[in-house]
C-alpha cells in the first residue's frame, strides 16, 4: 500500500516533463524576469567583476581577487560611516516608528477631531520629493538667514547651529522623522483598519479599558505591520544618502564624503575615480544591510509564533 | 526611503555603464595614438581644409561668453555647426566628461577644464597634446601662468581661455563708514577685519568656509610650493615656509571668528555681498561680470585694489580659476575642433568674450587700450582691468597642481575643514589634507616622495 504511489509518483512527473510540459508559467513571469535580470541582476554581477579589478592612473587596470574586500575590512573611513549609521538607526527608527504608533492609535480611537485632515497632513511630507524636503529644512536651520536665524534675533537668543558637526546627525534625523512618519502612520493604520469590530465590542462588555485593547488587542494585531515597517527603516538607514548629500553643500565641513556609506561609495567613484573600490564597498554595504534585515525577519518571526 | 534606494540602483546602474567602457576603452587608446602621431604635421591649411570640408562639433562648457563666439564661428564657416552643451560647472563637467571618456561614447570634440583640473585629464591621455596641431608655436600669446598651466613636459593639452589674477575686490561705502584704509599688507587685512567686525559685528572681511581653491591660490601667493609633480613622481608637503605665512595669519582670521561662515555662491553670500556684511574678496580676474550680474544690490560701493601683499612693497599675487578649453583624445573629429578652439581662444572669438565681460588670457588683448581704460560704472567708475592686468603680471612663478587636483580639491572639507568648526588648526588640517592626498597617490600607482 505504501510502497506503490512512492515508486509510481516519480514516474508519473517524469511522464509529464517529457511529454507536455507547460511553458505558460514561464510566459507570465517571462518579461518580469527579463526586466529583473536586466536591471537588477546583470548590475550586480558587474559591481561584483568590477570589485575584483583596481584600476590605478599610473599602471592601468589589473586583476586583485578579492584585494579590494580585504582593503575595505580594514578602512577606518568605511566603519566610521557604518557607526554613523548604525546609531541614526538604533535612535531614529524606534523614535520615527513609536511617533507613527502614536498617530495610528489615535486617529484609530476615533476620538480625534478632523482625524482624515490629521492624516492626510501627517502624511503629505511623505509625498515631498527628499531633496525638496531636505532643501526646504536647510534653509530653515541656516544660523545666518534661515528660520534659526530669525528665532535667535527675534528671542534674543542662540540657538545652537544644527549644521555644526555634533548636531549635523540629529538634524538630519529630524528630517527623515518628518518625511516617513506619516508613511509608517498609514501602514500601522491600514493594519489597524482590519482588526475585527467585534474583538472590542466584547472587550468592551468585558470591561476593558481603552489602555488594555491597545494592549491586548491592537499591538498584537501591528506585529506583521510593525515588522515591515521596521525592515523598511533598516534599509533606508544603511542607504541614507539623499539627506546628507544635499546637506553637504550648506554644511560641508560637517558632512564628511564618507559621512554614510552610500556617500563614500558615491565620493570614491564620482570624485576620485575609484570605481572598483566604490563597487567593493556598495556590495559589502548591501550584504550588511541583507543580514541585519533577515535577522531581524528571523527574530521577529520567531517572536511572532 | 524609496529614492535613496533608487539611488544606489542608479549607483549601480552607472558602474555597470562604466565597466563596460573600461574594456573598450583600454583597447581604443592605442588606435587613436597612434592617429595623432600620424597627423604631426598638420599644418594651417590642414585646418582651414577641414573648415571647408564643414562637419558638426560637440562643444561642452559653462562658459557664458562662448554663445557669441559659437555664432561668430558658425558665421565665418559656415559649413561647420557647433553643439554648444553645458554639462554643468566644475566638477559636474568633470564627472560627466570622465564618465562620458570611460563610457567611449557621448565624448564632446571639445571641453571646457579649469587650469587645476587639466593635469589630471592630460596624465590620463584622455585629452589629445595639441601640439600636433601646432599650437607649440603659440608660445608668446598668452600671459605665462595661464601658458604654464596648459602645458606639461613637452606636451600643450589645452589652450587658455581665461584667467584668474587675483585682486582685492572690496566695499567702498563699508571701509569708508567705518574709516578704515584699504589694506595693502595681510597685516593691515587683519587688522581691518578686527575694527571692522568690531565696529558692526554683524560686518565681516569676507567669508570662508573652507574653499580649496582659495587656500591653494593664497599658498601660491606667499611663495608656497607644496605640490612637486615629476611625471609619475609626486611630493605633497604643507610645512614649508610660504604655507605656514599663509596659515599663521589666516587662522588668527578663523579663530578670532573674522570671517563670515558663509560658502561661496550660496544664497547668503551673494546677498551679503550686496548688504556690506561681506566687504571683501580675495578672487580671480573673472568676479567682475559675476558681481555685475549676481549683485545688483552693490553697484557702485565696490572697487578693485591689489592683493594685499606678504611684504609691504611686494608685489605677488596668484591666479584664482580660469579655464582652458581642451580636446578629449576620443574626439573623432580634432582637426574641426582645434579649429574652434583656435578661433575662441586666439583669433577673433577673444575680442567677442572680451566685449562679453571675460577676461582673456593671450596677451594682446590685456594690453589693449581699449580694454585696459574700460570704465565699469559697477566699480564707480573704476578702470578696473589696469589692476587685474597688472595682477596678471605678478603670478608668482613655479606652481603646480596635483595631477589629481579634482580629487585632492573633494576631500578637502573632510580634512581641512574641520579647522573652520573649531576642530583643528589649519596647519594641522593641511598635514591631513598631504597625508590623504599621499594615500591616494599611491593608490593610484604614483611614486611618491
Amino acid at each position: 500500500m505504501v510502497a506503490t504511489p512512492q515508486a509510481s509518483t516519480p514516474s508519473a512527473w517524469k511522464a509529464a516533463s517529457r511529454g507536455s510540459r507547460s511553458w505558460t508559467g514561464w510566459r507570465f513571469v517571462g518579461p518580469f524576469m527579463a526586466v529583473f535580470a536586466l536591471v537588477f541582476l546583470a548590475p550586480i554581477g558587474y559591481s561584483i567583476h568590477l570589485s575584483l579589478f583596481r584600476t590605478q592612473l599610473i599602471g592601468g587596470t589589473v586583476f586583485v581577487g578579492l584585494d579590494n574586500y580585504l582593503k575595505a575590512l580594514g578602512d577606518p573611513q568605511l566603519w566610521a560611516a557604518f557607526g554613523r549609521v548604525a546609531l541614526f538607526l538604533v535612535v531614529q527608527v524606534p523614535i520615527m516608528l513609536f511617533l507613527s504608533l502614536l498617530m495610528a492609535l489615535a486617529i484609530d480611537s476615533g476620538r480625534l477631531y478632523g482625524a482624515s485632515f490629521f492624516r492626510i497632513s501627517v502624511f503629505l511630507p511623505y509625498a515631498v520629493p527628499a531633496v525638496v524636503a531636505t532643501l526646504m529644512w536647510g534653509f530653515m536651520y541656516g544660523t545666518q538667514f534661515g528660520l534659526i536665524a530669525d528665532v535667535n534675533e527675534v528671542l534674543g537668543l542662540s540657538l545652537p547651529d544644527p549644521l555644526s558637526p555634533g548636531l549635523v546627525l540629529t538634524s538630519i534625523g529630524n528630517i527623515v522623522t518628518w518625511e516617513f512618519v506619516g508613511y509608517n502612520m498609514l501602514i500601522f493604520y491600514s493594519a489597524l483598519r482590519v482588526v475585527n469590530p467585534s474583538l472590542y465590542e466584547a472587550a468592551e462588555m468585558d470591561g476593558a479599558s481603552q489602555l488594555r485593547i491597545v494592549w491586548a488587542i491592537k499591538l498584537p494585531a501591528l506585529r506583521g505591520a510593525l515588522m515591515i515597517a521596521t525592515i523598511f527603516s533598516i534599509i533606508g538607514s544603511f542607504q541614507l544618502f539623499n539627506e546628507p548629500s544635499i546637506l553637504k553643500s550648506l554644511a560641508p565641513n560637517a558632512i564628511t564624503t564618507s559621512f554614510t556609506p552610500n556617500l563614500y561609495a558615491y565620493s570614491l567613484s564620482f570624485a576620485g575615480q575609484q570605481f572598483n573600490y566604490s563597487a567593493t564597498v556598495a556590495i559589502v554595504m548591501g550584504l550588511i544591510t541583507m543580514i541585519v534585515a533577515y535577522v531581524v525577519q528571523l527574530r521577529g518571526a520567531r517572536k511572532g509564533l | 526611503m524609496n529614492t535613496t534606494r533608487r539611488h544606489a540602483l542608479l549607483l549601480a546602474g552607472a558602474l555597470a555603464v562604466s565597466l563596460v567602457a573600461t574594456a573598450c576603452g583600454s583597447s581604443g587608446q592605442g588606435g587613436t595614438e597612434a592617429a595623432a602621431t600620424r597627423s604631426a604635421a598638420m599644418s594651417d591649411t590642414d585646418l582651414q581644409a577641414a573648415l571647408d570640408a564643414g562637419g558638426t562639433i560637440t562643444v561642452s562648457a559653462w562658459e557664458p561668453t562662448l554663445k557669441q563666439v559659437v555664432s561668430g564661428f558658425q558665421a565665418k564657416y559656415p559649413k561647420v555647426k557647433v553643439n554648444l552643451v553645458n554639462s554643468g560647472t566644475n566638477k559636474d563637467q568633470y564627472t560627466a566628461l570622465q564618465n562620458a571618456i570611460k563610457a567611449g561614447s557621448g565624448v564632446p570634440d571639445v571641453a571646457q577644464i579649469e587650469y587645476y583640473a587639466l593635469p589630471q585629464f592630460a596624465l590620463s591621455k584622455s585629452v589629445a597634446d595639441l601640439t600636433a596641431f601646432g599650437a607649440d608655436k603659440l608660445d608668446g600669446t598668452f600671459t605665462p601662468g595661464p601658458w604654464n598651466s596648459v602645458r606639461s613636459g613637452n606636451g600643450v593639452y589645452g589652450l587658455p581661455m581665461d584667467s584668474g589674477p587675483m585682486a582685492l575686490f572690496y566695499n567702498k561705502e563699508v571701509f569708508d563708514k567705518h574709516k578704515i584704509a584699504v589694506p595693502a599688507t595681510w597685516e593691515e587685512y587683519i587688522a581691518a577685519a578686527r575694527k571692522l567686525h568690531a565696529a558692526d559685528p554683524k560686518a565681516y572681511i569676507t567669508n570662508d568656509t573652507g574653499d580649496a581653491g582659495f587656500t591653494t591660490s593664497m599658498i601660491w601667493q606667499a611663495g608656497g610650493k607644496p605640490y612637486q609633480v615629476d611625471g609619475a613622481k609626486v611630493r605633497v608637503d604643507f610645512t614649508d615656509p610660504g604655507t605656514r605665512k599663509f596659515t599663521t595669519a589666516w587662522q588668527q582670521l578663523v579663530s578670532e571668528k573674522l570671517v563670515a561662515p558663509i560658502t561661496a555662491w550660496s544664497d547668503a553670500w551673494y546677498k551679503g555681498l550686496g548688504d556690506g556684511s561681506i566687504a571683501t574678496l580675495i578672487i580671480g580676474a573673472w568676479m567682475p561680470a559675476n558681481l555685475e550680474s549676481g549683485v545688483k544690490a552693490g553697484s557702485g560701493k565696490w572697487r578693485v585694489a591689489p592683493m594685499p601683499q606678504w611684504e609691504a612693497g611686494g608685489a605677488a599675487s596668484a591666479e584664482n580659476g580660469g579655464s582652458s578649453l581642451a580636446i578629449p583624445e576620443a574626439s573623432t573629429n580634432k582637426a574641426l575642433a582645434y579649429a574652434f578652439i583656435k578661433y575662441a581662444n586666439v583669433d577673433e572669438g577673444v575680442q567677442t568674450r572680451v566685449d562679453g565681460g571675460a577676461f582673456p588670457a593671450t596677451s594682446a588683448h590685456l594690453e589693449a587700450p581699449a580694454f585696459q581704460d574700460k570704465k565699469f560704472p559697477y566699480f564707480g567708475g573704476q578702470e578696473v582691468n589696469q589692476v587685474l592686468a597688472r595682477s596678471a603680471d605678478q603670478v608668482v612663478d613655479g606652481w603646480s597642481y596635483l595631477p589629481y587636483q579634482v580629487y585632492a580639491n573633494s576631500v578637502f572639507n573632510d580634512t581641512v575643514g574641520k579647522a573652520y568648526v573649531g576642530g583643528t588648526t589649519l596647519q594641522d588640517g593641511l598635514k591631513a589634507w598631504q597625508d590623504a592626498s599621499i594615500t591616494y597617490a599611491k593608490d593610484q600607482g604614483f611614486s611618491v616622495q
